[in-house]
């Protein structure tokens, strides 16, 4: 579903690549933590993904497409591929939960019927029926995140990439969010997070990829976040 | 779905910058304005062109007896001269130019200056001072120059006169004009340009969340881009709507019921003429907004 070949990401000519000769194969159906500090290289990691950079070397595939060589007007088709979900929730924040969901259907050109008939089931999967017509600020964080999930997931993609999302949020809010990227993951929905949340990991016991500087030091099945942590 | 998407997304980002694209409507109205008043002065100056060449005529005047004119030296022109100069005229490689030559003598001149003479301050001329002249008719009257080089050195010549000298000042007027009404409209089209610029960028950052969601979720670019370029074009029509406005009722009040008037001996545009500029007006809007947009959305909303 993913594969990077040898994949090298370099910011600026001469300084120290972003990701160093990154090699990594994630299946259909799997869920993957991707751990490391700041500066390991794990948003990099996230963005040759969702092809909003290009790798300097290597080649990287995402749902079967070659990115290297897609074309920049075939980038929305990725994209409609894999749902995305982040830290900061990124909420339309004059539009109601209904409306949020239903702005990334409208956008990629879905009839009403269809928003209609889907929306109302992605709220129900993430908990949220009865809670359409609230705006975002009248939900607690943990909503609001459900509210992205629901938007990232609505279109059904094939992989859905977490880019810390339980990092605004307490423990107790976490896990719920873990169990519903649980459940999304089960429906056969490949789930790649970068996380900094230890607990969570090692709780999972799901596949552990650790970047460090920019170049893979751990890939394993099972994993919890590192062996060396305080 | 998509369409009324678009639509959607065009009136709120109208709405939500609605001074900014209030400037924008006027700027474009004032510019293409100027732009319109431009077109309809050269198409007025054609019109007079039209009417008023086809009437004209060079006059080529013979040389009388005691003339102080240099080439006059040898006294008045013979019928020999006469006769060689018509044949230029109506033989030679000037008769494509030439429509008719008409010969007037010194006494149809006399006649028909005394004619014109009603209170008889001019009674003690006699035919005799008259000057008789060839009057040419020309096929193209453009070519005047052509026609006045050729005879203007033939022997018997005193001057060749031709009647356009008499319009050219008021050409010459209304060129400057048009150039003076074009360089403002130049002028105003680069800050309508820069608004429109500003506005799509203003309209663009204010929306950055949305489009930043669209482009997550696998928007196409068109349809990422689309309200904006919309939004300037629809500023940038409404603006030249309101030329076309201020130009037909420009030319109503001021040419068909005030010149028209006055100045009775004239043919003048009118709002017909309009009518025909303003689908150019519209077109330089719509360009105008379509240009600005491509130097802006690049670099707002980029995929």
């Amino acid at each position: 579903m993913i594969r990077l070949d040898d994949v090298t990401k370099v910011y600026k000519r001469g300084a120290r690549p972003a990701l160093d000769s990154v090699s990594v194969e994630i299946e259909r159906g799997d869920f993957v933590f991707l751990v490391g500090s700041s500066g390991s290289g794990k948003s990099t990691f996230l963005k040759l993904i969702l092809r909003e950079e290009r790798p300097t070397g290597g080649d990287v595939y995402v749902a079967g497409r070659h990115l290297n060589k897609l074309s920049a007007w075939r980038v929305p088709h990725l994209r409609r591929e894999i749902g995305a979900v982040f830290q900061d929730f990124r909420l339309l924040p004059n539009k109601t939960v209904y409306q949020n969901v239903a702005f990334a259907l409208q956008v990629i050109g879905k009839s009403k019927h269809h928003i209609q008939a889907t929306v109302p089931e992605m709220l129900e999967l993430v908990g949220l029926s009865g809670k359409e017509r609230r705006m975002p600020h009248e939900l607690s964080g943990g909503e609001q995140q459900r509210v992205a999930i629901a938007r990232a997931f609505v279109n059904h993609p094939p992989i859905l990439l977490c880019d810390e999302p339980t990092g605004n949020l307490d423990p107790g809010t976490s896990v719920g969010i873990m169990r519903l990227l649980d459940r999304i993951n089960r429906t056969g929905t490949t789930v790649l997070m970068a996380t900094h949340d230890d607990e969570i990991v090692d709780q999972m016991r799901k596949r552990v990829i650790e970047l460090r500087g920019g170049q893979l030091v751990r890939d394993q099945d099972r994993g919890v976040y590192g062996l060396e942590r305080v | 779905m998509r369409l009324r998407f678009i639509l959607g997304e065009v009136v709120n980002g109208l709405r939500r910058n609605g001074t900014m694209a209030l400037s924008v409507v006027l700027v474009t109205f004032v510019s293409l304005m100027f732009v319109g008043a431009a077109a309809l002065t050269q198409m007025q100056i054609d019109q007079l062109k039209d009417d008023w060449y086809g009437k004209v005529e060079i006059s080529i005047f013979l040389c009388p007896e005691n003339s102080t004119n240099e080439q006059c030296a040898e006294g008045a022109a013979t019928p020999e001269q006469e006769a060689a100069i018509r044949a230029v005229l109506e033989e030679g490689a000037l008769s494509d130019l030439v429509d008719t030559v008409y010969y007037e003598s010194r006494e149809e001149a006399y006649d028909k200056f005394v004619a014109n003479d009603s209170e008889g301050i001019w009674s003690s001329l006699t035919p005799d001072q008259m000057q008789p002249s060839f009057r040419v008719k020309l096929a193209d009257p453009e070519q005047f120059e052509v026609v006045a080089d050729a005879t203007e050195g033939l022997p018997g010549v005193d001057v060749v006169r031709d009647q356009r000298e008499i319009f050219s000042e008021l050409f010459r007027f209304l060129n400057a004009a048009t150039v003076v009404a074009a360089a403002l409209a130049g002028v105003m089209l680069i800050a309508a340009m820069l608004l429109i610029t500003t506005t799509i960028r203003l309209s663009a950052l204010s929306r950055r969340r949305e489009t930043q969601i669209m482009r997550m979720v696998g928007s196409s670019r068109s349809l990422i881009q689309m309200p904006f370029m919309l939004e300037g074009a629809v500023a940038a029509t409404g603006g030249a709507l309101l030329a076309v406005g201020g130009l037909y009722f420009g030319v109503t009040y001021l040419v068909e019921d005030w010149l028209k008037g006055s100045v009775t001996w004239v043919r003048y545009i009118g709002t017909a003429d309009v009518w025909t500029v303003a689908p150019w007006l519209l077109v330089v809007a719509v360009g105008l907004a379509a240009v600005a947009s491509v130097v802006t959305l690049g670099r707002y909303t980029r995929a």
